[in-house]
């Protein structure tokens, strides 16, 4: 918020007329009505709404006998999800770190005047274009042991060659990393790469000057000039983490077992297949105080930083 | 355009209404896999020949998960299909919420209490009421086996789970995958029933319907999960994912021995062009013999608003039961036919013994619902059952009587 | 950095060897990440009993391209034998009056929150990315009573509308994190001289927002594109978009599997966001560049 705003101005900026009929002071409110009548509806009535059955025991269709908290106690003496729950901590943090990771390496790699730098881009970009539900296949053959990765080595020569994630209940969540991983972290590389780009020149030359090398101007100057991309970044991925829904139904719909679901799985299966509306909106209810726990502290910063420029 | 199209319609109805009253009936269905699909292409036909529209929805996937998703959704914007693909104690659920529409006067006029043994009509109706036309019954507990792979391996076909593992050695020194087996919950518990349903009637129904405590913590129940375990060593190691009929496609192809499935199976077979009896034989699963686990499915007719729609879903309650439509339709499905006393003559050696067995345990309490198939439990306790039995067979660690404690557990939490 | 770049004068024999390092490391990234396609693309090119036989990378012995023309217009989804194309249209009548609408109302409140800021448009802002977040799953039931009541249950007016409400939280952030670099200064020199809100925003601001809305658009355009969940929960029979085929296509199966119609349909499914990526690719990093990524 630095000089942008214009109601700081007295309302009647333009002389002669009384500000309380101005239809331009009106004209943004008005604009604005729809996206906020349908948000409060459709996202924050929705939420009261999901709220309000987490504390009944709707079956198959939404009812109305409250019951207290006990939908809750019975979510978490529930074992599929607490595995559905520490797949999200696995699954998200591995997932976030290793595209961060990748995502800044790649872009800086990107960033040296490489030659078709277009195309190669594209490529990194490109898993970000197509759905789950389209490549959910291809995956499901590349990690699956029998007709996979794993035979394909094994054909060249190789074996010993063992590589049976997808079917190791204990190792399967690597494989949603592996495929949330190649799905995203393009996309990350172009943040990074665009933040690169938009890194002040003038600060670069004069660390050269100062006789700073690359290593150095990286590590001092530009990666902590990109701090709001790692901050955008990060909740762009923790958004798709936290929804991710499609990876698990493409590639393992939850198996081995239930080894590999995800909260989402856990809601959608709960809700729909299961008649347990009730069940489904409390585990709903729990992964959205997971949003707000990452979303606040973000927020925060970035309202209060504003106010500070 | 869209005027157009609608005053297009318009006048195609005026016509044909007419003379035949046509409407439209909009099937929501996950009949998705070959002989499913060839199946309900015969009551689209026999629809349209009497005028009315087919609107075919079908939703993949799942095993009818997204298709419930859709119905749900339907039901709750004031738009539920005119006919839906539900079963079991789930058609009960529809009823009591009042969405379903009374087929009374078909079934008289069809004298469905008389064609239909009771098991099948009992599950058709809501409080005395028809609201729902069964299409089939599927035996669930059947071994279908590949006769080459056993002559090339020296083994036979088992009848008992104990001699299942001997046989199941010999096939595996032959270099073949004896169990052929797919990564979904719902094949996981119907294994895992096949194996239960050994220890005899009683303690099936007392387990999956009673859902006595006592028995799911019982010594019996511990020994079903150990030999449980014991058959998972004979499946091969890509199974995660795996969708029933490409499990039945390697026994097709001669690279797995057996599988355990429900004679829907047989469907993949029949589409595949094998004969039974010669490419593929079928066995009850080992020690039911005696046994006959039903699924039923069927179509529940939902309200619907306009008199040309209420006809056309009526005339297709009266057509699923019509003889025509029941045998051809089975002979694509791999079931019997839900009536009684239909000609057999173009049926398999493999429906002849589904029939018999059916009417033989009618009379000795071996007829049981199949707790797999959603016909013995609510969706909550079914959900419950399939957790803990699929996370026992796919986790390496976990003992017997720790998944019977986490059984009995689930089932508890789920009343 | 091409600053660093121009520092740089000398090209030491150790700095030639890290440039060819650097080559061939991003090379071999890229094979990876194109890998699921090509396998996607050879085995659509075979048929099955060269699938069958063969390895995931064997190439087909000869190009088989029945599998493209089935997958098009006769393979069978359910009961009914068409192939995907007749849902492309469906699709594209979901899309593209999503994408627009959607873009324009965030046009539109990425303008007023940044530049027309009126008492609670800041917490307004805050409540519609915690929106971004809700798992679409919750929404589904009452959404669907909602579109029961509007009476646009089950058409593609109804999907349209879906897409828009989730859509927007989006296109409003991008298009406020774009308009918060723009100088406020040129906003205020033109109100004072008596331009109006839409003036302002027509004049002014619309044409410097090509590149977000570039940004914007190929977003949208892929998310509903892509979308499954709202397609197959709130769809019709007939107006089921294209992922929801696909996926009833890739369960349908007649004995065998056939794995290189699956791959086909799949791949013509992703055509569009593929092709949308490969030609505006480039202006999508750019309009990231311009400003969407300050957060």
């Amino acid at each position: 918020m630095k000089t942008n705003a214009i109601n700081s101005e007295p309302t009647n900026a333009r002389a002669g007329r009384p500000a309380r009929l101005s239809l331009a002071d009106w004209m943004p409110k008005i604009v604005m009505a729809p996206t906020v009548i349908v948000t409060l509806v459709c996202m924050y009535g929705y939420m009261i709404w999901t709220a309000v059955l987490s504390m009944t025991n709707s079956r198959m269709l939404p009812s109305y006998d409250f019951v207290g908290l006990s939908q809750y106690e019975r979510l978490f003496n529930n074992d599929r999800w607490i595995v559905a729950l520490t797949n999200l901590g696995i699954f998200g943090g591995l997932f976030i770190l290793i595209c961060l990771v990748l995502g800044v390496i790649l872009a800086i790699f990107l960033d040296q005047k490489i030659r078709s730098e277009g195309a190669i881009r594209t490529i990194y970009l490109y898993p970000m274009a197509i759905s789950f539900i389209v490549t959910g296949t291809a995956w499901k053959w590349l990690l699956n042991p029998t007709n996979g990765f794993e035979k394909l080595m094994i054909d060249m020569g190789f074996t010993d060659f063992t590589f049976d994630w997808l079917v190791n209940p204990d190792k399967v969540v690597y494989c949603l990393v592996i495929a949330a991983v190649w799905q995203a972290s393009g996309f990350v590389m172009a943040l990074f790469l665009a933040g690169l780009r938009g890194v002040d020149g003038d600060l670069i030359k004069a660390a050269q000057l100062d006789g700073a090398n690359t290593f150095t101007t990286y590590r001092r100057i530009i990666l902590p000039s990109l701090k709001p991309v790692f901050f955008s970044a990060m909740v762009i991925l923790s958004h798709i983490a936290i929804k991710s829904f499609d990876l698990v139904a493409a590639l393992t719909n939850g198996g081995p077992g239930y080894s590999s679901d995800l909260p989402a799985n856990f809601m959608y299966a709960h809700t729909f297949t299961r008649s347990q509306i009730g069940l489904g909106s409390a585990s709903a209810m729990v992964m959205l105080g997971c949003v707000l726990a990452i979303l606040v502290p973000y927020l925060y910063s970035e309202l209060r930083g504003e106010r500070n420029e | 355009m869209k005027k157009l199209a609608l005053s297009l319609t318009a006048v195609a109805f005026s016509i044909s209404a007419a003379t035949t009253h046509a409407g439209e009936v909009e099937v929501l269905h996950w009949w998705t896999s070959g002989g499913e699909a060839a199946s309900i292409n015969v009551l689209k036909g026999l629809m349209e020949e009497e005028g009315h529209t087919w609107k075919d929805f079908a939703v993949a996937g799942g095993a009818g998960e997204s298709a419930m998703t859709v119905l749900k959704s339907r039901a709750i914007s004031g738009n539920p299909p005119a006919s839906a693909q539900i079963k079991g104690p789930t058609i009960q659920e529809w009823g009591d919420l009042g969405f379903l529409t009374n087929l009374d006067d078909v079934a008289k006029a069809g004298d469905w209490d008389v064609v239909l043994p009771q098991v099948v009509s009992n599950t058709m109706k809501h409080e005395g009421h028809y609201v729902a036309a069964p299409v089939n019954v599927h035996r669930v507990n059947w071994l279908w086996a590949n006769p080459e792979v056993f002559r090339k391996s020296g083994a036979s076909i088992p009848t008992t789970w104990k001699q299942f593992i001997s046989e199941a050695d010999k096939i595996k020194a032959a270099g073949f995958t004896p169990l052929a087996h797919g990564g979904q919950a719902w094949q996981d518990a119907t294994l895992f029933e096949a194996i239960a349903l050994e220890k005899g009637a009683k303690f099936y129904n007392s387990a999956f319907i009673g859902l006595s405590d006592d028995t799911l913590r019982s010594d019996e129940m511990i020994d079903v999960f150990r030999t449980f375990k014991k058959v998972r060593g004979y499946v091969d190691s890509g199974f995660s994912g795996r969708d029933w009929n490409i499990a039945t496609s390697m026994v097709i192809n001669g690279d797995a021995a057996m599988q355990i499935m429900g004679d829907w199976a047989k469907g993949e077979f029949t589409a595949a062009g094998k004969k039974a009896g010669i490419d593929y034989v079928c066995y009850p699963a080992p020690g039911t013999s005696e046994m006959f686990t039903f699924n039923i499915d069927s179509l529940a007719m939902f309200k619907v608003k306009g008199e040309d729609n209420q006809k056309a879903q009526q005339d297709l309650a009266r057509l699923i039961l019509e003889p025509e439509f029941q045998e051809t339709f089975n002979l694509n499905k791999g079931s019997i036919p839900a009536r009684l006393n239909m000609s057999r003559e173009k049926f398999d050696t493999c429906a002849h013994s589904s029939m018999d067995s059916f009417l033989a345990s009618s009379t000795t309490g071996n007829l049981l619902p199949s707790m797999a198939h959603g016909m013995a439990a609510s969706s909550m306790v079914q959900g419950a059952i399939y957790d803990v039995v699929t996370n026992y067979f796919n986790d390496e660690s976990m003992t017997p009587e720790v998944a019977v404690d986490k059984l009995a557990r689930a089932v508890k939490a789920s009343m | 950095m091409s600053n660093i770049q121009a520092i740089r004068r000398k090209t030491t024999a150790v700095e030639r060897l890290l440039r060819v390092a650097l080559y061939l490391v991003l090379i071999s990234v890229a094979a990876i990440y194109l890998l699921p396609f090509i396998v996607m693309l050879i085995t659509s090119l075979k048929d099955v009993e060269e699938i069958r036989t063969g390895t995931l990378l064997s190439l087909p012995s000869s190009l088989y391209f029945d599998s493209w023309s089935k997958a098009w217009s006769s393979a069978c989804t359910g009961s009914t034998c068409d192939g995907i194309s007749p849902f492309f249209l469906n699709s594209f009548q979901i899309v593209i009056p999503a994408v627009i609408i959607s873009t324009i109302l965030g046009a539109i409140n990425g303008y007023v929150i940044s530049m027309w800021k009126f008492r609670g448009s800041d917490l307004f802002f805050a409540a519609l990315l915690i929106g971004c977040f809700i798992p679409f799953q919750v929404i589904l039931l009452p959404m669907a009573r909602t579109l029961g009541w509007l009476g646009i249950a089950n058409t593609t007016t109804g999907l349209v509308f879906v897409h828009v409400v989730y859509g927007v939280a989006f296109t409003t952030l991008f298009f406020r994190n774009f308009y918060q670099s723009v100088p406020g200064e040129l906003v205020k020199a033109a109100r004072l001289d008596g331009a109006g809100f839409f003036t302002i925003f027509y004049r002014i601001i619309l044409p410097i927002s090509t590149p977000i809305i570039v940004v914007t658009v190929i977003w949208q355009f892929t998310q509903i594109w892509n979308d499954f969940l709202f397609g197959v929960a709130f769809s019709g029979f007939d107006t089921q978009p294209v992922t929801v085929a696909l996926n009833n296509l890739v369960n349908t199966s007649f004995g065998g599997k056939e794995y290189n119609v699956d791959m086909a349909a799949a791949i013509m499914a992703a055509l569009p966001t593929l092709i949308v990526y490969v030609l505006a690719g480039k202006y999508f990093v750019r309009g990231l560049t311009a400003g969407a990524v300050k957060g």
